[in-house]
């Protein structure tokens, strides 16, 4: 029996779980995929929970549920990937060979990476809403909550998903306006980057919709420490921003055993092949989603654009075929606006968001890069699309690869 | 695409001024640019760029947080070799592409 191992069961994880099943003999391949956690959360959904537009039952399915019969599911915790010996390591002392590998195991916040982040204000007045426990205790405090300078602060980047900081502040502007205390309170969105996004024509835009909507960008502010006595926020050439509630985008970095095995960057992040998805030593090794050090957005639809490269890749090498999967970095992201509306931005290591129309071109009906009620109802549609499709590796009517086909060069 | 001389080569730049073929590079061209900007460039600035030209040029992502780990300087010191935007400052005249991280 050949062996394919899959590390991670998140979305990427499971996706290739699904797909690889399907594909593969079951009297020819032994699939494991290994988790540490049994709860498959649908990120996206954290957002929404601070706002109470979704609550933790929304967001958090068995893992179980969706890895296919005749996939092998071992909860345990990873030690290290032995690569030179095809073989994984798991804590509890067992050890696993592979003939081929897929780590999946995606990224998670470091707040400790950040002096007096989680000291005395931690939960407090301090929040993050990158896991379940930190966007459910900012739903409580938001409860009661009477005002004052609601500072957002991005520690550092990649994150994941990159436009999520700008739809907080987005969705916290139409909250408070609807409780009527908007003026009572004053949002400032605290970025490490020049302007609200890096990427020119989306930041300009996005910028815009931000200023419209009185939040304030500071730009260029790289965070150090937090005061906890004065309740500031300190960068590293002495800026201060004072904060009554602190929303922190904590550091981002991959999984440590990532880092033990000596397959990753500074950061953890897997040293991945941008093309092939293969890690850069080891042939037999793929990288999917946030786990990789690729230089594109950390989200779920790269994963499931990712997924299909890897899947003809890894065929390709099974069957002995030269590769023809090539990854160009396609992400698509709907931005949540506020007030029932959302933007939709699609785009690649070369190309930016450009707007236009998408999927198809002229009609849509979804618009790039503007904001519409449709956009929104995309991102609530999706949530079911995730559970029911996404993860179990069926077809999506959107390319893996991106089109100008819809796309404006020349509006602005 | 504009064109910018430097130390008597001509190069080739994009709207911000950043070189868009890192190949042309050299320690000169980088003191000049700084200059123009009045910073003026010593042996260790030219040993940060150079480690940032091996970093981005592997097709890493480059972040403040790596330049702290670099062995060169902390964060703090990264600050006071570039004032005020370090990283934009330090790529531009390491002649590699802005960063783009968040992405």
């Amino acid at each position: 029996m050949k062996k394919l191992l899959i590390l991670g069961a998140g979305t990427g994880g499971t996706i290739m779980a699904n797909k690889m099943r399907k594909a593969l003999e079951k009297d020819e391949w032994d699939i494991t995929i290994i988790d540490k956690y049994k709860t498959h959360y649908y990120q996206p959904g954290f957002l929404f929970i601070p706002f109470g537009m979704y609550s933790k039952k929304d967001v958090i399915k068995p893992k179980a549920d969706f890895i296919p019969y005749g996939v092998n599911l071992i909860f345990a915790d990873v030690d290290k990937v032995v690569a030179e010996n095809n073989q994984v390591l798991l804590k509890d002392g067992v050890v696993l060979n592979y003939d081929y590998l897929i780590i999946a195991t995606g990224t998670q916040i470091f707040p400790e990476e950040t002096p007096g982040l989680q000291d005395k204000l931690w939960r407090k007045n301090i929040f993050d809403y990158y896991t379940i426990e930190g966007s459910a205790a900012l739903a409580d405090f938001f409860k009661t909550w009477e005002g004052g300078d609601l500072v957002l602060n991005i520690a550092e980047n990649p994150i994941k998903c990159p436009v999520a900081p700008l739809e907080f502040v987005m969705f916290a502007d139409a909250f408070f306006v609807e409780r009527g205390m908007r003026e009572k309170v004053n949002i400032h969105f605290v970025t490490p980057m020049s302007g609200a996004f890096t990427k020119p024509r989306a930041s300009k835009v996005l910028g815009g919709l931000l200023k419209e909507k009185n939040i304030n960008i500071i730009p260029d502010f790289y965070i150090e420490r937090v005061d906890n006595e004065n309740k500031t926020i300190v960068s590293y050439d002495e800026k201060e921003v004072p904060f009554d509630c602190l929303i922190t985008i904590p550091v981002h970095k991959g999984d440590p055993m990532v880092g033990r095995s000596g397959l990753g960057d500074d950061m953890d992040f897997a040293l991945t092949d941008k093309y092939t998805l293969q890690s850069d030593k080891f042939k037999n090794i793929f990288i999917l989603g946030d786990a990789a050090n690729l230089p594109t957005s950390k989200a779920g639809s790269v994963v499931h654009f990712a997924a299909e490269v890897v899947f003809e890749n890894l065929m390709c090498s099974i069957e002995g075929r030269p590769y023809t999967g090539k990854f160009d970095g396609h992400s698509n992201c709907y931005i949540e606006t506020g007030f029932g509306k959302g933007a939709l931005i699609d785009f690649n290591y070369d190309t930016e968001p450009l707007p236009g129309a998408f999927p198809f071109p002229g009609i849509g009906p979804f618009g790039l890069l503007k904001e519409t009620r449709m956009n929104h109802y995309g991102k609530l549609l999706f949530r079911w699309i995730y559970w029911h499709i996404l993860l179990k590796g069926k077809e999506m009517p959107i390319s893996s690869h991106m089109t100008m086909a819809g796309k404006k060069m020349h509006d602005f | 695409m504009a064109q910018k001389n430097y130390s008597g080569v001509n190069i080739s730049v994009d709207e911000e001024g950043y070189m868009t073929d890192s190949s042309q590079w050299t320690k000169e061209i980088a003191k000049e640019m700084a200059k123009e900007e009045g910073l003026n460039l010593t042996e260790e600035h030219i040993k940060l760029l150079e480690f940032i030209r091996e970093k981005v040029l592997s097709g890493s992502a480059l972040t403040i947080r790596a330049i702290g780990k670099s062995g060169f300087t902390d964060i703090k010191g990264f600050y006071q070799l570039f004032p005020g935007a370090p990283l934009k400052k330090a790529t531009k005249y390491a002649g590699v592409s802005k960063p783009s991280t968040c992405v």
